[in-house]
């Protein structure tokens, strides 16, 4: 093995955070190795099932596809840096009263991309919400709730 | 039974642990982080069928971080299975499929640990394979089990050669039923393996104890079973290892038995040390298990009235290296064939062979899927060849209350005609046309029901009353995120008339909560849930105890009040709450409040007076719920790609304890089963899985489900159930690639009799039916 260890400077959540990862090292797992934030999960580490997107820059981004090195510079936000953002609040409330969880692990992944949505489209249709969620894989609720949850947060944000 | 009175059941409160799933603070069994911890990688067998000559592992000790090698030399000779125990903890003397854990190495890092595996040599003296039931039952086939007549089974499999089980039933006098029928159809279909994708993969982490005892944390569906089968293959005693469980991520099946918990156990017992493993999705899709691929022929006769008389089916299913719960599912599957209807004369029987690919097992439907794929289809094909429209065929044969299961079984509460009331009405059936067509696009509707059992095995619940009048319920019942921690916590509070904020749930513990067989069967809601009535009664007995005490009444005389008091009936202020009756418990009289309540499911299953049985796998299975479904599908006659635009599925749950909770159940059952029915497909490139991946294996996405999925709930209360409650996780699925089929049959004209539905499938039966015409 390559020992090519380097010290990065990466933008978490708000905060300058140090780590210590290996050029192959993606940001999922430094994420959730280093700094502990394991509310993005690894259920492909392919790129397909969603459950490890996060935002860089704003975008919801593949934490499994994205090299830890490349992400210096870029302003990363995970579920748990979401806190304070109202759109968030609104779509973790309604995804919790309709029923819209089930074994959670997509969860995380599945907010971070309906919160671009409502962002760059605050009123979709049931169409729309799902072509954005197409990239996030539920295998429990057959998406239906998740669907009424996200137009139920559009509703209430346009109020 | 405290009469319900609405104040938790019947309500949609959302589950308890959604507020942390949606905070992404949820911990899952990749999630936990604990000091001292080894990482462990396993290596896969490359051939599907060998003798292990030998081990080289010196590179792999040798290389950087590692700290120990286990393979079948270093583990003991136990075996475990739910029907038959033939399973080592990783291969032992012989490989049995291409993947098959053959050495696993327990490094500092999970990166030495892949590294060291790829050092060790393993000397294989290759065997011929079986790849398919069919080569496992041909005369000279390689056998897999050479010592399968001395393993312990836990009922009459009649297994021999490459045969693991064989099941027969059979009811009135078939051969002789053919001459009476008017109209008969028969048909060979097969259908594909499923893999469950739990969006979260298997994993576990072994804590090493002072001692040598350890704490096993693990991705499961019953943290028993994951005791029971580590400490079978591993020969521990049961005292040695404790079962808890983080969040679980789905399951589906996939995580009822075991899946590397011994190897993981194996290895922190050799290594006194923490040992943590997570496969990868590519190890998840190989080397855990998948649905049964069927090969099924089936005949059904009626008269030309459309009463059903007669009904057989073969099965032969590939039951993978192990039998698992294979067992469970050919006898289940079969119980089921003859689906919720009248048919004086029917036989169902198979057989389950050995082959060299990964272990098929449990599976949300257990095998229904399958044969309501063919038994639905006949009825329709003879719904049509009558002229009779389907929905009335099924009504003029559905069973009715009073009748019996197939070989015996009293069914006891039965919604079977009101869910088909139910699709009919929403989803307008009777006045529209059943295929359509605009431009290249045909549209079609077509309908399927079935039946399910909730039940079987032991159960336990323990409810103890704090100090402050609140209650922890203890189940031992593993979440898996369908929402059981709530339900079972709402029949707690309904029982004792509490707010459920005054209910806590004590996550599954083997040394500290009763025994529950498992998440699996549809049976939580319905068994647990009757353990928590039980107990829940054993402390309303005492609370009244004291309170007659401190009231100076009879206990007859007492109520229980909601908000957590017991008062004298009829006399509105003389009452003592919870907290003070549980104060006077600790410290003064009797001491701590507790209720406890265990069953086992009872009903037999087999009535021998009336039908034959052999190779029955569950003596006393469980009690009914029913189902049925109507979709709308579109296929583009170009292409043939066919999607289900709008779908109607109404289930009899006997109550719906949280009603939110069932139509999510049956909303997700869709559009897995859905998936069954279109796309998904294991494929095998001779004895190599080559799709392992969610890249090459398709799950449905939000675009590919429809929205407009109807749940519709149908409430036949069950006389022993929790307030009425049966199950309500698998019956949603049975009926969809049935369903379907039959929609794309009204739409082209050509029965499909192997899954999936694919486009080229769905093309050439097009074509094929327009060449016909």
């Amino acid at each position: 093995m390559i020992d090519d260890r380097q010290d990065l400077l990466l933008q978490v959540n708000g905060a300058r955070r140090r780590v210590s990862a290996e050029g192959s090292d993606t940001l999922l797992t430094v994420l959730r190795d280093q700094l502990g934030l394991t509310g993005a999960k690894r259920g492909c580490n392919q790129g397909v099932c969603g459950s490890c997107t996060v935002e860089v820059d704003g975008w919801p981004v593949r934490g499994c596809l994205s090299l830890a090195a490349a992400c210096e510079g870029h302003e990363i936000v995970t579920i748990e840096g979401t806190g304070r953002d109202p759109v968030m609040a609104v779509l973790q409330r309604q995804f919790v009263v309709r029923g819209a969880v089930q074994c959670g692990f997509c969860t995380p992944g599945m907010l971070i991309s309906a919160r671009r949505l409502l962002q760059d489209q605050p009123r979709p249709d049931a169409e729309a919400v799902q072509a954005a969620l197409s990239g996030n894989i539920c295998r429990c609720t057959g998406y239906r709730k998740i669907i009424d949850a996200v137009l139920a947060a559009a509703e209430e944000l346009a109020q | 039974m405290t009469d319900p009175k609405g104040i938790a059941v019947g309500l949609s409160i959302p589950k308890f642990e959604n507020q942390e799933k949606v905070l992404g603070e949820a911990r899952y069994i990749a999630d936990l982080q604990r000091a001292n911890v080894l990482h462990a990688a396993i290596l896969g067998s490359p051939v599907p069928h060998a003798r292990i000559r030998g081990y080289d592992v010196s590179k792999a000790l040798a290389a950087p971080g590692v700290v120990a090698v286990l393979t079948g030399d270093d583990v003991p000779d136990g075996r475990m299975g739910a029907f038959i125990k033939d399973e080592h903890a990783l291969a032992k003397g012989k490989v049995l499929y291409v993947g098959e854990p053959v050495a696993a190495v327990a490094a500092e890092t999970e990166a030495q640990a892949r590294a060291a595996c790829r050092l060790i040599e393993v000397d294989y003296d290759e065997l011929p394979a079986v790849l398919s039931p069919e080569d496992g039952l041909a005369a000279g086939a390689p056998i897999l089990h050479e010592h399968l007549a001395d393993y312990v089974k836990v009922f009459d499999a009649g297994s021999g050669g490459n045969v693991a089980s064989r099941t027969r039933f059979e009811e009135g006098d078939v051969d002789r039923a053919w001459t009476e029928c008017d109209v008969i159809v028969e048909g060979e279909y097969t259908t594909q393996a499923q893999a469950h994708v739990a969006i979260e993969p298997c994993g576990a982490l072994a804590e090493y104890e002072a001692g040598g005892r350890i704490t096993l944390w693990s991705a499961n569906q019953s943290v028993f079973r994951v005791q029971a089968n580590v400490c079978e293959s591993l020969n521990l005693p049961m005292t040695k290892l404790r079962c808890l469980t983080p969040r679980v991520g789905g399951g589906f099946g996939n995580k009822m038995e075991a899946h590397i918990q011994p190897i993981v156990v194996a290895l922190a017992l050799k290594c006194r040390r923490n040992v943590r493993m997570i496969l990868t999705r590519e190890e998840d899709f190989e080397i855990v298990r998948a649905r049964h691929p069927f090969r099924i022929r089936m005949k059904t006769g009626a008269k030309k009235d459309g009463t059903l008389v007669a009904r057989e089916i073969e099965v032969l299913l590939d039951c993978g290296a192990f039998a698992d719960d294979s067992p469970g599912v050919l006898g289940y599957s079969l119980l089921m064939s003859p689906g919720p209807y009248r048919i004086p004369h029917r036989r169902a029987h198979g057989q389950l062979v050995y082959t060299n690919k990964l272990r098929f097992g449990a599976f949300r439907g257990f095998g229904q899927p399958q044969v309501s794929f063919a038994g639905e289809q006949q009825i329709d094909e003879i719904a049509g060849r009558l002229g009779i429209d389907p929905i009335e065929m099924r009504r003029r044969n559905m069973l009715r209350e009073g009748d019996a299961w197939f070989v015996g079984q009293q069914v006891a509460s039965n919604g079977l005609a009101a869910c088909i009331d139910a699709v009919e009405k929403a989803s307008g059936w009777r006045d529209r046309p059943k295929a359509t067509r605009h431009g290249t696009k045909r549209r079609a509707l077509g309908m399927s029901v079935t039946a399910h059992i909730s039940g079987l095995l032991g159960t336990g619940a323990i409810v103890r009353v704090l100090e402050d009048g609140t209650v922890v319920l203890n189940t031992g019942a593993t979440d898996i995120g369908q929402g059981s921690d709530t339900v079972l916590t709402q029949i707690c509070a309904e029982a004792l008339q509490l707010p459920v904020d005054k209910v806590s749930v004590a996550s599954p513990d083997t040394d500290g909560s009763p025994y529950n067989w498992g998440t699996t069967a549809s049976r939580v809601t319905y068994t647990a849930g009757r353990a928590v009535v039980g107990a829940a009664r054993a402390v309303e007995a005492k609370l009244k105890q004291h309170a007659s005490e401190m009231l100076e009444c009879g206990v007859g005389d007492l109520e229980l009040r909601a908000g957590g008091r017991v008062g004298i009936v009829g006399v509105p202020g003389a009452e003592v709450s919870f907290a003070a009756i549980s104060g006077r418990a600790h410290w003064a009289v009797g001491g701590p409040i507790v209720g406890e309540h265990t069953l086992v499911f009872d009903q037999m299953t087999h009535d021998p007076k009336r039908a034959v049985a052999i190779g029955l796998p569950f003596a006393r299975i469980g009690v009914f719920s029913f189902g049925a479904v109507v979709v709308e599908v579109e296929i583009d006659e170009v292409t043939g790609k066919t999607r289900v635009v709008e779908a109607w599925s109404a289930a009899d749950v006997g109550r719906a304890i949280n009603p939110q909770l069932v139509e999510v159940q049956l909303e997700g059952a869709f559009v897995q089963g859905m998936g069954l029915a279109l796309f998904e497909e294991m494929v095998w490139d001779g004895p190599r899985l080559a799709n392992p991946s969610l890249m090459d294996y398709k799950v449905p996405t939000s675009r590919d489900a429809p929205y407009a999925i109807h749940s519709i709930i149908v409430e036949a209360p069950e006389p022993d159930g929790p307030f009425g409650a049966k199950g309500a996780g698998e019956i949603g699925i049975n009926v969809i690639p049935s369903a379907i089929a039959n929609a794309v049959a009204a739409g082209t004209g050509h029965r499909h009799h192997h899954l999936p539905l694919t486009s080229e499938r769905v093309l050439d039966g097009l074509i094929e039916a327009e060449a016909a015409a």
